[in-house]
């Protein structure tokens, strides 16, 4: 198994006719993953990549029922685009865009409450389930299927951290990016209880960053619930200075709090493994595993 | 985007909320001609974008226009160093002149966003003037919260609970009412994420005057605001931070010696903890992001190495929609016209990596490549050291 999106996923893609929906749908279709859609408003009727184009959301939904979206539209209608997702009856949201603003996105959570629907991001690289459903922007070749569940709030730190995972001979359940924004969908705690439930999955590796309390509250989560399955985490940022965005509109130590060091010591304290140095994320995971068996 | 004092004030007036009557000047004549205008005593305020000016020495009073006069000459054209600063200082450009306002009592009042329970906040206190964590810190009981929807907006009961809170005598109760409301609907139409006015203060005349306002827009919302992001002040920025926004890089200054050039914000800061977890300083946070072109790619090299303090430079790439073959284009054409005389170590994984590699040897510059992460930030920690 795996967690969010397995093989029976059926995909649709909001914005599918712009340039880079495009190129990443591409690959998604060569990735095996089961694109059924795409949603253009004024395109509707149209074909391309060989798919049907909708003008809405819900005519999509009715004719070829997906239930999982990927969205890449311009950052002031990613709001919109997310609502109308989840309005449709969508379950998962995957929201690839970046620059979403923040009040835009709080509007975003209350709706989504109201609907019922998980989102995945924005600013998010997307999620996969390797060998079965890639449903974002990663590179695919470097993940294969396995035991490790990886939860990120990064993008290309997330690839390295698989790539050495792949190198040590150990593959990936689900590999899910959370978002870099200050406000965003599903976080460590939805993401570490879905993991709890899923067999294939036999460690999760946390990565966060500086900024917010994403991480603390993945810490307190794992404090008052034991936790079956070892858990591991980098948290970048150690070197950041205070009051700078460092690149992701959430990645800011912000009033003295959000610190790496004040996350590191919470998880620390919460029975997870800290991985000190980014180049051992796989070393690391290969040792607890080893330690379990 | 944080704006200037002058103008979060100039917003504040609109909304029709009391201000001590001021000019905004640029030269020490136009100081003194506010002084006399407004009759001193008035305070000088160093129009800087960072708190802890007062402190700093930036915010002054005078009792006679000559006075200002003088203390204007000292601050204008001078740098500006405050504890949130940076060691270079900001360059003071503009001094808001204001007449003295005699204060009963100062007390604190904001709207932001409330990361965690994802919502807006409005926050009161009923001692202004300091930094409001350090006051929830230091008398937890003196400050009150309350969340609210941007859909919804602040409701007329929360701002009386607001004002009941600060203990205001009955007739400024209105007052503070009107002030709350119409900031949160301001917050709300101009995305903002910060709107603070510390201190709020009550004057003689027992009315509620804004001393000090701080407004920080949502960098995410000015192409829906060009009127807002029209009042950047790029004089504030640190000039290659500034250089590296315009080609939409992501850059920060800081106080080492490895300069780092890296694709994606969190791999980038995975990128210095490494170089300080093997005992060297990172020079900056360099992001180049994933939509970069070649040019790009070489501004951002010509970036790092113009920084003096940077003594060896770590390139670490993982191509995914950024290709390597571009990454390394990029680099060479920026370092040929360097004439490069610092050790620069590469590390590149991902998409079109061959390609990226067979430009780079082929340039004939020293590059130095590392198998992987660990060993580039080795290698570029070892040759930081030996170009003493």
């Amino acid at each position: 198994m795996s967690i969010l999106i397995d093989e029976n996923s059926r995909v649709l893609v909001q914005g599918l006719t712009g340039r880079e929906a495009t190129f990443h749908t591409q690959r998604m279709l060569e990735y095996g993953t089961r694109v059924v859609a795409g949603v253009t408003p004024g395109k509707g009727g149209q074909k391309h990549l060989g798919l049907p184009v909708f003008n809405t959301v819900e005519q999509a939904v009715n004719a070829e029922k997906p239930d999982v979206s990927v969205i890449f539209v311009p950052p002031l209608a990613g709001a919109e685009a997310i609502m109308e997702a989840a309005a449709a009856g969508i379950r998962l949201i995957v929201c690839i865009t970046e620059g979403i603003p923040v009040q835009d996105m709080i509007r975003v959570k209350s709706w989504l409450r109201k609907y019922g629907a998980d989102l995945i991001g924005p600013n998010t690289p997307g999620v996969i389930s390797p060998g079965k459903s890639k449903v974002g922007i990663m590179p695919g070749h470097i993940h294969k299927p396995g035991p490790v569940g990886i939860i990120s709030r990064s993008g290309t730190l997330t690839y390295e951290a698989v790539h050495q995972l792949t190198l040590n001979g150990l593959g990936q359940s689900t590999a899910a990016g959370i978002g870099g924004d200050p406000v965003v969908g599903l976080k460590f705690v939805e993401l570490l209880e879905l993991f709890r439930h899923d067999p294939q999955t036999e460690a999760v590796v946390l990565i966060g960053e500086i900024g917010g309390s994403a991480e603390e509250e993945a810490a307190d989560y794992l404090k008052t619930s034991p936790y079956p399955k070892p858990v591991l985490a980098y948290v970048a940022g150690i070197t950041a200075p205070a009051g700078k965005r460092l690149g992701h509109a959430g990645a800011i130590i912000e009033g003295g709090k959000g610190s790496a060091r004040e996350k590191i010591e919470r998880l620390k304290a919460a029975g997870v493994r800290i991985i000190d140095n980014p180049a051992r994320i796989g070393l690391m995971t290969a040792e607890a595993l080893s330690l379990k068996k | 985007m944080l704006i200037h004092e002058y103008q979060a004030k100039e917003f504040l007036k609109q909304l029709g909320i009391n201000l001590p009557e001021g000019r905004i000047v640029s030269t020490p004549a136009e100081a003194r001609e506010a002084a006399s205008e407004l009759s001193c005593p008035v305070v000088l305020k160093a129009q800087v974008l960072a708190g802890g000016r007062g402190r700093a020495g930036g915010v002054l009073e005078a009792l006679t226009p000559e006075d200002a006069e003088k203390l204007a000459a000292k601050l204008l054209g001078s740098r500006l160093v405050t504890s949130q600063s940076g060691p270079p200082g900001l360059p003071v450009e503009k001094i808001l002149v204001e007449k003295l306002v005699k204060v009963r009592r100062e007390i604190y009042a904001g709207i932001g966003i409330d990361r965690k329970n994802e919502a807006l906040v409005a926050i009161v206190g009923r001692q202004g003037g300091m930094e409001i964590e350090r006051l929830a810190a230091a008398r937890p009981d003196s400050i009150r919260k309350i969340h609210f929807h941007p859909d919804e907006g602040l409701k007329l009961f929360q701002a009386r609970q607001l004002a009941y809170f600060l203990e205001l005598e009955e007739a400024q109760i209105k007052e503070f009412v009107f002030l709350i409301k119409k900031l949160s609907r301001f917050f709300i139409e101009r995305d903002l994420k910060l709107a603070e006015i510390n201190p709020l203060s009550l004057d003689e005349e027992g009315k509620l005057v804004a001393l000090d306002a701080r407004l920080e827009f949502d960098d995410s919302s000015l192409p829906r605001h060009p009127e807002i992001a029209s009042l950047r002040d790029e004089s504030q920025e640190n000039e290659l931070e500034r250089d590296a926004r315009k080609h939409g890089l992501n850059y920060i200054k800081m106080d080492g010696e490895i300069g780092c050039l890296v694709n994606g914000a969190g791999l980038a800061m995975a990128t210095m903890d490494i170089i300080k977890y093997f005992g060297g300083q990172p020079a900056n946070f360099l992001d180049i992001g994933g939509g970069v072109t070649e040019e790009a790619v070489s501004r951002a090299f010509e970036i790092l190495m113009a920084d003096s303090q940077v003594k060896s430079a770590l390139i670490n790439i993982f191509g995914g929609i950024v290709r390597c073959d571009l990454v390394a284009r990029g680099v060479v054409k920026a370092a040929q016209n360097l004439s490069l005389n610092k050790p620069v170590v590469v590390r590149l994984e991902g998409t079109n990596v061959a390609e990226g590699r067979r430009i780079l040897e082929e340039s004939g510059l020293p590059f130095s490549f590392a198998p992987d992460f660990e060993q580039a930030a080795r290698m570029a920690v070892i040759l930081s050291r030996k170009t003493e």
